[in-house]
């Protein structure tokens, strides 16, 4: 085995450690100038295994210039991986400088980087952009010998992966010498991601497994009081999560948004006699607030926090002993990471309890934890790279020095995002990033890049360099606002569309209070303190991520097997027994759909298991076919596991009902009108440097025209529809909120398999869903009929007339 | 469908698209085209697709068919500024041309475009008044309004709950005296009613805003008008 020189040797003595197998392995990796990526589970040593070989390369040869970069997906990791890396820095009296670099760094600091490299560097994807963006990114790179990429998993298949695949491309170019150490949790193919990290390089990093942690202990909770039949936020269990978290050292306690995180932490107040420190942790809290919250943690001065996905990443949380996960986990690889937050030692046991929200989710936790146990896990999504963001790249590439396009789509295709993209695609987007990219050429004038005498291209103007900075990044927030006490202490920010829904007056629970809402001062909410339990609270889009297909296919396995069936509560147990009776199982192949009277309403039940975001736009669809079938359909909503519509009429021939050529000219017409296209179109926009990011605090104050992308998107789609953006934003719906890919996949296996069954009344599978009705917005609505609604309830309304009917027509003012 | 409303005792009929029609002048009347704004956003560095004239254009022509009048009026702020002129593509500047030669058409100057672009032809103005209307980019100060008034300037947008939340759309925003339109252009965007700027014009009694919805109008009191706080979901 690899052995260590001194002092390292003596360090690791002293502190009671000894080389893993596989930290020596990355040292025998790295000293032969290979590139790796490590798969570990939490609490293996990663961090210290991506480190050691580079602190021990810089002690036996000090040297200047920037020798190792770690990129890390979140700036706190940035952060804390640069503590822990400073401990033996400081305990071996290494002459070896470690920074940070990330948004927040200011800028002199930033400058004498550049002057005067460390030797290591920690930064994001974003700030590696940036940096790439300088001029003198060439010398600055020009002595890289390692590149470390934190968290891997996470960052692969996500736009701000695109970014840094291309980035990697990039220093390949710049720093050929440099090897790569990846580091990522436990995924489903190691050689994929492999081949991801290598962007650039010829051969793919060798891939080291971790030791084999423990197997977690997972339990489910199974509260005294009867289980819901919807919901997620497990009120019901409260007592028991109480005295889960009274009985353990430290907890984490998880929950999918951030509007449950709020509920559960107000409610947790209520019963909390002892007084046990409990915070709340999520991202619309104001930084000041969560690193108050993280110190604490940190310190091991809070009993419990209340978390969303803020806390997922690799950050060491301290003593925690127990993760408490609220509401099913999604997926098994979730699953396992936040499990990972308890314990990060790889020897024993992580500990964890799991709390349906309601009988589904019970079915789902039971799903991902057999899925955890069998050490299965979800494969990861893998979309092609985002255009946006490729021209996000070309544009701060040439921000750098001039560039050959034919290289430059070499270099791009290396990128496994880029990997099939073809030169036309790639000319479209270089001929966006120049001109605009339209069949006008009405911009020759204000190109934003040139060519050189020898066809390289270059940047036109000062002006693009600017925007270029400003813009960078693949984050698109929601429109946010302030949350602020009147002349007083800023809460956080929240959702523009939240705000939409208050009126002066209406309560809403948000930071842990209750707040009354008092109106806007510009950006800022204004609130005062209220009191009462009353308050709405805050509903939030983060975080609500439809479960995984691996998920599904055991839920489904879960209902059919009916000889499990014992593993589940009383309740559950009578409940998927009474379903068998009154209706039957939905099994693992093939499709149930139930149609029953309801309510003078008939309905349509379709288990579909294809998460929430395909049975959305399987709903649009099938209403649309029914609507021409005469059914007259009024509304649907759509769970993870199932989609209920509702008409006049029955539906019928459920074979041609659910026929994959819904997919075609109705999906098409549907989705080129829909909220969701102008959102990803805006999002598209904004990336790809179309329209400039909304940096919060630099709006502009007082009255003020807006004019929203939804007005460049209407004109695009007239005059230009094929063009990169548009396609772009087409491409991003299908694989996100539309979720197409897995509708059609659902849609296939369901062909010829379909199960019909008449009904007369509603079945105890159905209930949930149906309970779902008018909480979820009934999507599909039609403007003008909800404009017209709405003046009608006021007995206004503009019964507009045709020219020739004139007696029918009142003077409306 | 149109909407057919009056101001100071003067029949108008509001279209959808956001355009009003004066049946006893067989007038056309538009407000804020913003003609070349997106060429303006251009020669900034802001690449905005540039068929923004044309889309504009060509609503107006559509109008023009519908209503066939005897002479257009645009309110002020047609072109987004003053080297709207020199940026315009050739064959957006031969469409406008046709299109103005064809009826009589009139100019009111308005902020962005005090000099109107030569060689486009048509009339200009500061303002017009007949009958017991004044048709003018910005409002005149109330105390000296003898007449009923028609101006742009502003691109009134509200915001109403409905059964799905909050929807916002441009609007004509008026009161028995007084009406300002919304803006026409392709790009003009909007500003929320209740916004100081244009709320002052109005008393809080007889105010009414006709928000434009894809073939209809729908009108709201102004009392159930709501804050637009951005990002609502739109029609325009």
């Amino acid at each position: 085995m690899e052995s260590l020189p001194e002092p390292f040797t003596g360090w690791l003595t002293r502190r009671g450690w000894r080389l893993r197998a596989h930290q020596a392995a990355l040292l025998a990796h790295a000293r032969a100038g290979r590139s790796a990526l490590l798969v570990a589970p939490t609490g293996a040593g990663k961090t210290l295994a991506g480190f050691l070989p580079s602190l021990a390369e810089l002690a036996a040869a000090p040297r200047k210039g920037l020798h190792t970069l770690y990129i890390s997906p979140l700036k706190a990791l940035a952060v804390d991986v640069h503590r822990n890396v400073e401990t033996p820095i400081a305990e071996m009296k290494l002459e070896i400088r470690a920074e940070t670099r990330t948004g927040d760094t200011p800028s002199a600091k930033r400058v004498r980087q550049r002057k005067s490299p460390p030797h290591i560097l920690m930064t994001t994807p974003e700030s590696l952009a940036l940096m790439l963006s300088y001029p003198d990114a060439g010398d600055f790179f020009a002595r890289l010998s390692c590149i470390v990429v934190d968290e891997v998993h996470a960052l692969a298949g996500t736009k701000r992966g695109d970014l840094l695949s291309l980035g990697l491309a990039r220093l390949a170019a710049l720093a050929p010498e440099a090897r790569r150490v990846g580091l990522s949790a436990t995924v489903a193919d190691p050689p994929g991601l492999a081949k991801w990290l290598a962007a650039g390089q010829s051969a793919p990093p060798a891939i080291v497994e971790g030791e084999r942690g423990a197997d977690p202990d997972i339990a489910i909770v199974v509260p005294a009081a009867r289980i819901p039949w919807s919901g997620h936020i497990a009120l019901h269990a409260l007592p028991e999560i109480y005295l889960a978290i009274r009985n353990a050292k430290s907890a984490i306690v998880f929950v999918n948004t951030r509007a449950q995180a709020e509920l559960c932490f107000r409610e947790l107040w209520k019963l909390n006699e002892d007084n046990l420190e409990i915070a709340l942790h999520h991202g619309s809290l104001a930084p000041e607030q969560r690193r108050k919250v993280e110190a604490a943690m940190a310190a091991g001065k809070l009993r419990a926090v209340v978390a969303t996905s803020s806390l997922d990443l690799g950050i060491d949380w301290g003593d925690v002993d127990l993760v408490i996960q609220i509401g099913a986990p999604k997926g098994a690889a979730r699953l396992i990471q936040r499990t990972g937050r308890a314990n990060h030692r790889l020897d024993s046991a992580s500990k964890a309890l799991l709390v349906p929200g309601n009988r589904f989710e019970m079915l789902e936790c039971r799903a991902a934890i057999d899925a955890v146990m069998a050490r299965e896990i979800d494969a990861l999504a893998s979309p092609p790279g985002g255009r946006d963001v490729l021209a996000q790249h070309l544009l701060g590439t040439a921000c750098c020095a001039p560039f050959d396009a034919d290289a430059m789509y070499v270099e791009v295709r290396a990128c496994v995002p880029y990997e099939s993209l073809s030169r036309a695609e790639f000319d479209a987007v270089l001929d966006f990033v120049a001109t605009g990219g339209y069949a006008l050429k009405a911009y020759e004038r204000y190109r934003r890049l040139r060519q050189t005498t020898e066809g390289r291209w270059t940047v036109a103007t000062p002006l693009a360099v600017r925007q270029y900075r400003m813009n960078v990044g693949t984050i698109v927030e929601e429109p946010m606002l302030h949350v602020a006490f009147r002349r007083g202490k800023r809460l956080g920010s929240i959702e523009e569309y939240f705000v939409m829904g208050l009126e002066p007056g209406d309560t809403f629970t948000f930071a842990g209070q209750t707040l009354r809402y008092e109106g806007m001062r510009e950006t800022t909410v204004e609130v005062t303190r209220a009191t009462g339990d009353d308050a709405k609270v805050p509903i939030y889009a983060g975080g609500r991520m439809p479960f995984t297909s691996e998920v599904a296919l055991r839920v489904r396995g879960l209902l059919e097997d009916v000889s499990g069936w014992d593993r589940f509560p009383a309740d559950v147990r009578e409940w998927l027994r009474l379903q068998r009776r009154r209706s039957e199982m939905p099994r693992r192949e093939g499709l149930l759909v139930e149609t029953f009277p309801h309510h003078g309403r008939w309905f349509l039940v379709a288990y579909c298991f294809a998460g929430r975001n395909a049975h959305q736009t399987l709903g649009m669809l099938l209403t649309k076919r029914m609507m021409r079938a005469g059914q007259r359909p009024i509304g649907f909503v759509a769970s993870d596991y199932s989609i209920a519509v509702w008409s006049v009429k029955p539906a019928e021939r459920m074979a041609e009902l659910f026929d994959e050529d819904m997919l075609g000219d109705d999906l098409e017409a549907w989705l080129a009108d829909s909220a969701m296209i102008k959102r990803c179109f805006r999002n598209v926009a904004v990336i790809a440097g179309l329209i400039e990011r909304r940096h919060p605090g630099q709006e502009k104050t007082g009255r003020q025209v807006t004019f929203s992308s939804d007005l460049i998107y209407d004109v695009l789609r007239k005059h230009q529809p094929d063009h990169m953006l548009l396609q772009a934003a087409r491409a991003d719906a299908a694989a996100g909120l539309v979720d197409v890919s897995r509708l059609a996949a659902m849609l296939k296996r369901a062909r010829g398999k379909i199960t019909h069954r008449r009904l007369t009344r509603v079945s105890p599978l159905a209930v949930p869903v149906l309970l779902e009705v008018g909480r979820e917005s009934v999507y599909g609505a039609q403007v003008d009929d909800l404009l017209a609604d709405a003046a009608a309830a006021e007995a206004l309304i503009a019964e507009a007339t045709a020219e020739d009917d004139d007696d029918r027509q009142a003077s409306l003012l | 469908m149109h909407a057919r409303i009056t101001l100071e005792d003067t029949a108008l009929f509001a279209d959808p698209a956001g355009a009003l029609f004066w049946p006893a002048r067989k007038t056309l009347v538009v407000a804020d085209l913003h003609l070349e704004k997106g060429s303006a956003f251009a020669a900034k560095g802001v690449p905005l697709p540039p068929w923004d004239t044309r889309a504009t254009l060509m609503r107006l022509q559509s109008l023009v068919r519908k209503y066939t009048p005897e002479r257009v009026v645009c309110l002020g702020d047609s072109f987004h500024d003053k080297r709207a002129g020199e940026r315009i593509a050739p064959a957006d500047s031969e469409f406008l041309a046709r299109l103005v030669a064809a009826q009589a058409w009139v100019w009111i100057v308005g902020n962005h475009d005090p000099e109107i672009p030569s060689g486009i032809g048509g009339d200009v103005a500061a303002e017009i008044v007949e009958d017991a209307l004044a048709l003018r980019h910005e409002p005149a100060d109330p105390a000296g309004l003898r007449w009923g008034e028609i101006v742009g300037h502003f691109h009134p947008k509200a915001a109403v709950s409905t059964a799905a939340g909050r929807v916002t759309a441009p609007c004509f925003l008026l009161d028995g005296r007084r009406m300002v339109m919304p803006a026409f252009g392709a790009y003009a965007g909007g500003l929320d009613v209740l916004d100081p700027a244009i709320s002052r014009l109005f008393g809080r009694v007889r105010v009414r805003a006709l928000l434009l919805g894809r073939d209809r109008l729908h009108l709201f009191p102004g009392h159930k008008l709501e804050p637009v706080v951005g990002g609502n979901r739109s029609l325009k």
